[in-house]
């Protein structure tokens, strides 16, 4: 595994303790998970997604990543709406761990409360957090 | 080590059933035309169904080879923590194939039917004897399935009461089908941890036992191999609450004859027969797991329930207003049941405290000899398994894994491994009553060799096993792109 | 004691390894108070030859197939057994064995689940199959907490009154708690299930049918689809009577979406019930959803074939308390018969074997014909029929269990107005001999 200096972190996007990464692009919010959520889940066998139509709250589960051996809850940075999922997850899940940030995108969301954006880390108050 | 026990024999590669087909064939005996053909309507039926057509000797050449490429009980040691893989005596295989019992159908007339009653009524007087509980049902298909059973009585008392609770108590150490039976019955789990002694503590129960909580699942001795000591304070919080506590009797085979889980405040217990009664585990069953509990409990057990009766006959009763209901189509695994029927009888009381203080004496050798090699992480006394973790193999960058695997190149079935989950890297072993000294003494062996390779060859380890049929497979394509029939 | 290796003098050496001086010490961590004090009031050992003459007796009281003639189904079914079926099922090395958690040293057990798999869905027409379920009631309650689960604010089922009595009761016990309401589905009077009344119910999350139903009557399954498409929910449908699907039209194929069964009829002994077979099977899109193991196939590090579980992550070792289900054991080793019982059978022994059951059902059904007996319910049957007879008939029944002869099943318990209806069976054992002479009797 990955140490934490190692990890892929982009500036530009927005962290959750529960390691989902959020970032804006024009009225849309699309979410994934970072890369310390891949890096330690392993090789990701599938991604349950959520429908789409469906809506959640900020905080809210939506949907599982699985690894041979574990089975983790992904929970949603924004509120909002789900107007998008990434099928091609179902095919070909271990684009998460090649490309967490771009073809590893899981879900995106019209947000109902952009402000909630700013409760979420920065990269640096992500890294403190991961250090404790 | 010279002379491993593993060596690589000669196995056949072979094909699948439907790649030995041949259009034509058939491999069984049709029995004679003696009354007249009579087609169902065409619109009902259908072509038959697309099967192998295979000889006799292709079957039987097929599952013989197929056979040896399988690890059982009587290849070899098979120190399978929380699994009991201990010896299944041949003469109950006998005994269940008896024409009375394996013919015997289950809605024969009961005066027909004497000799399968008497022997699960008897069987329950002696499950509720070993456990010191005063009703047994023998229903339950698989321990899994008696945990479900036994939550349902959990449920049925507490509704019964008037007033349904929502959560019940699990501890960090329990088997996972634990909280997942407790679901089934719409309760939520709360879990607790063990203390630093890998065992309960009395104030960690009192601090989440409350009035909406159901009672506890517990399983003593725990999967850490301890003897959960406080249990009687455990009990006694868990009922001034008005809870029930239940007991996964998994590990059972550590206390026959020591201690009766009814003396010590447990409710409701369910067996394992495939683990403590020496049934063979099939390759994954069939098994049996009857409920065993107290008399204010009885109540609740499933229907249909067998009764004695003044003139020493059998019978079966299905009217009991209290009761769960039904858990299986019949009456649970007959043929499974014979089997531990026999065993019990084969045993005798003195017997069956003899195979708990033997399982227990094999492990504590065990950890004894090891627990120099391997981190044990509860250095205390353990009763019928023992845990040890790759910590001290970390530094050498070999996990249990790695280790297990090797195992299988020195003749032996590794042991469980990664359970009990709050072990990191657990490396779990059962010996059992049956390993004789010499081939403990070897199993000891092999491991402190491998803990050796692990030091100074760990490629040899990463690499392992190196005499299967296969090597490691890889369950990462297996789970991406599931391929589940040919 | 034959099981048990240790000498004095090997258990001596080991207590001393161990810092103990008996065998009572081993158990110091446990409360002096909660020790019992006497041995356990058990019966004395039996030897082999004290256990074999015990065990003789007890089998000796019983009515079993072929020596006694037992003309009912209802669930379990006398069918022949090939010997060699028998003779492969006692290597031990697939009975000895646990869960293939260990796959390099399982291939045995691994692909001969997966050929189950593979020929459980060539019979059904579905797309996937589990390792297997306890038995079919249990597999098929499963099945509807599947529809419940899918359909999520749904909390009603229906099920049709001709699913097995028994099943019936198992899936009470398993919704009870969680509080699923079941709608039972009556019969018409041809003796199949009223798709009609259906129409009058609404939010069912699925639709549970069993063909060859209790009455032994063969299911319009397609008139069924349509019925439980209309109330948008799921098509379970059952079967007791495996060999059935020699010949008849396979459920997937006719829009199941899950199917549960029974496979005792596959080769296993019928053991007073127990253990069965349970089956689980649909299609593709439901992979996740199917409580228990499946075995897959890939590769290993030399890129050879080999098979591993999979899907586990469905499963309670690892989802605990949000698993699908919580069955951990299965019935792996009936697997393995129903598999080896299919290879022996093959196509053209599982057509010829299923229709010779028919075929002797029929000619049974026109033997009591003629004797008067009158048949209520007159939809096609597979192997099993319900005939109304006289009040004479259960005196005369009575006396024939002396002359080796159980006829039929008295159905009042199971229907209550069903007063004086038996269920019989016949299966490919009963000769024509058989059925003549028990109608000779019966007369």
């Amino acid at each position: 595994m990955k140490e934490i200096n190692d990890l892929n972190l982009p500036e530009n996007i927005k962290y959750t303790e529960q390691h989902e990464w959020a970032k804006k692009d024009g009225e849309i919010i699309i979410v994934g998970i970072n890369d310390y959520a891949q890096d330690q889940l392993g090789d990701i066998v599938f991604v349950e997604l959520p429908d789409i139509e469906d809506s959640f709250t900020q905080g809210e589960e939506f949907g599982t990543v699985e690894s041979v051996k574990a089975v983790s809850e992904i929970y949603i940075p924004v509120s909002g709406e789900i107007i998008e999922i990434n099928s091609e997850l179902e095919e070909d899940p271990e684009l998460v761990n090649t490309s967490p940030y771009d073809k590893g995108w899981i879900v995106k969301i019209k947000p109902s409360n952009l402000s909630e954006l700013d409760n979420l880390f920065s990269k640096s108050e992500y890294l403190n957090m991961l250090k404790g | 080590m010279e002379n491993k026990l593993g060596i690589s024999g000669l196995v056949f590669n072979e094909p699948f059933l439907w790649e030995k087909s041949k259009h034509g064939r058939c491999g069984i005996s049709i029995p004679e035309q003696d009354v007249e053909q009579c087609l169902l309507p065409s619109d009902l039926t259908d072509g038959a169904p697309e099967l192998p057509q295979l000889t006799e000797v292709d079957v039987v050449r097929h599952f013989t080879r197929l056979s040896q490429w399988n690890f059982g009980v009587d290849s070899g040691m098979y120190p399978l923590g929380s699994c009991t893989m201990k010896y299944n005596p041949k003469t109950n295989e006998v005994q269940a194939s008896l024409p009375g019992l394996a013919y015997s159908h289950p809605l024969a007339d009961e005066d027909v039917s004497q000799g399968t009653l008497k022997i699960m009524y008897d069987l329950e007087k002696y499950l509720c004897e070993i456990t010191g509980m005063d009703a047994v049902t023998l229903q339950p298909a698989a321990g899994a399935h008696g945990e479900l059973a036994g939550m349902l009585v959990i449920h049925a008392f507490h509704a019964q009461k008037g007033k349904q609770r929502s959560k019940i108590i699990i501890p960090d150490t329990a088997h996972g089908t634990n909280p997942a039976s407790a679901t089934l019955c719409g309760y939520k789990s709360i879990n607790i941890k063990s203390n630093e002694n890998g065992i309960l503590a009395p104030e960690t129960v009192a601090k989440v036992m409350d009035e909406d909580t159901a009672g506890i699942m517990l399983t003593n001795p725990n999967t850490l191999g301890l003897f959960e000591e406080n249990i009687k304070a455990i009990s006694d919080i868990v009922h001034s609450k008005g809870g029930l506590v239940y007991g996964d009797g998994a590990n059972m085979n550590a206390i026959m004859g020591i201690v009766k889980p009814g003396h010590i405040g447990i409710d409701v217990l369910h067996l394992n027969l495939h683990k403590t009664f020496a049934t063979p585990h099939g390759g994954g069953g069939p098994g049996a797991g009857p409920v065993a509990v107290i008399k204010e409990l009885e109540l609740f057990l499933p229907c249909p329930k067998i009764k004695k009766k003044d003139n020493n006959t059998y019978s079966l009763i299905d009217n009991s207003p209290n009761s769960i209901g039904r858990m299986i189509t019949f009456y649970g695994h007959f043929n499974v049941m014979v089997k531990a029927y026999s065993y019990i009888l084969t045993m005798g009381a003195k017997g069956l405290k003899k195979v708990s203080q033997l399982a227990v004496l094999n492990a504590n050798y065990i950890k004894e000899s090891l627990k120099h090699i391997f981190y044990l992480p509860y250095d205390i006394p353990c009763m019928h398994e023992c845990v040890f973790t790759d910590k001290n193999q970390e530094k050498y960058n070999i996990t249990t894994l790695d280790m297990a695997k090797r195992l299988m190149d020195y003749g032996f079935h590794p042991p469980t491994i990664y359970f009990p989950l709050v072990v990191h890297g657990a490396l779990m072993i059962e010996p059992t009553e049956t390993e004789s000294k010499e081939t403990i003494d070897e199993f000891i062996k092999a491991l402190k060799e491998i803990a050796g390779e692990a030091q100074n060859n760990p490629e040899i380890l990463y690499s392992a096993p190196h005499i299967s049929k296969v090597s490691r497979l890889d369950e990462v394509t297996a789970a991406r792109k599931p391929c589940l029939r040919g | 004691m034959r099981y048990l290796s240790h000498t004095t003098s090997d258990i001596e050496k080991m207590l001393k390894k161990t810092g103990n001086s008996s065998l009572d010490d081993l158990f110091k961590t446990i409360p002096e108070k909660l020790l019992l004090k006497k041995d356990l009031d058990l019966p004395e050992p039996l030897t082999e030859w004290d256990l074999n003459q015990h065990m003789d007796e007890l089998s000796l009281s019983m009515a079993f197939s072929p020596k006694q003639k037992i003309f009912i189904g209802a669930g379990s079914y006398n069918h022949y057994i090939p010997a060699c079926v028998s003779y492969l099922l006692s290597r031990s090395e697939f009975s000895t064995a646990y869960t293939p958690y260990q796959p390099e040293i399982s291939q045995g057990t691994l692909q001969g689940i997966y050929e189950f798999q593979t020929m459980i869905t060539e019979l059904l027409g579905t797309d996937i199959a589990t390792a297997s379920h306890y038995d079919c009631g249990t597999a098929l309650s499963e099945a509807l907490l599947i529809a419940l689960r899918k359909k999520k604010k749904i909390k009603k089922v229906a099920v049709s009154s001709l699913v097995h009595p028994h099943h019936r009761q198992i899936i009470n016990t398993y919704f009870k708690p969680l509080g699923y309401e079941i709608i039972e589905i009556p019969f018409n009077q041809d003796g199949t299930t009223d798709f009609s009344y259906l129409e009058k119910i609404d939010d069912i999350a699925g639709f549970a049918l069993q063909s060859p139903n209790f009455f032994g009557c063969i299911e319009n399954l397609k008139a069924a689809k349509a019925a439980a498409n209309l109330k948008n929910a799921f098509l379970i449908t059952s079967f007791t009577e495996a060999l059935a699907y020699g010949i008849l039209k396979k459920p997937g194929k006719l829009g199941a979406d899950i199917v549960a069964g029974e496979g005792q009829s596959l080769g296993i002994s019928q053991s007073f019930g127990g253990p069965g077979l349970g089956i689980l099977s649909s299609m593709k899109k439901y992979i996740r959803d199917l409580p228990g193991r499946y075995v897959g196939k890939t590769k290993d590090k030399q890129g050879r074939n080999g098979f591993v579980l999979t899907l586990s992550t469905r499963e309670q070792h690892i989802r605990r308390e949000k698993a699908n289900s919580n069955i951990c054991s299965n019935n792996g080793l009936n697997a393995m018969t129903a598999c080896m019982y299919m290879a022996c059978a093959g196509k053209i022994g599982i057509k010829k074997i299923a229709q010779l059951n028919h075929d002797k059902a029929v000619f049974f059904k026109k033997e009591l014909e003629k004797i008067d007996f009158t048949i209520p319910f007159q939809a096609p049957f597979f192997n099993e029929f319900v005939v109304k007879v006289s009040d004479e008939f259960k005196k005369k029944r009575e006396n024939l269990k002396s002359k080796g002869i159980i006829a039929g099943l008295d159905l009042e318990k199971y229907y209550p107005l069903l007063k004086n209806h038996y269920l019989f069976c016949a299966t490919e054992v009963c000769s024509r001999k058989d059925i003549e002479n028990l109608v000779k009797e019966v007369k």
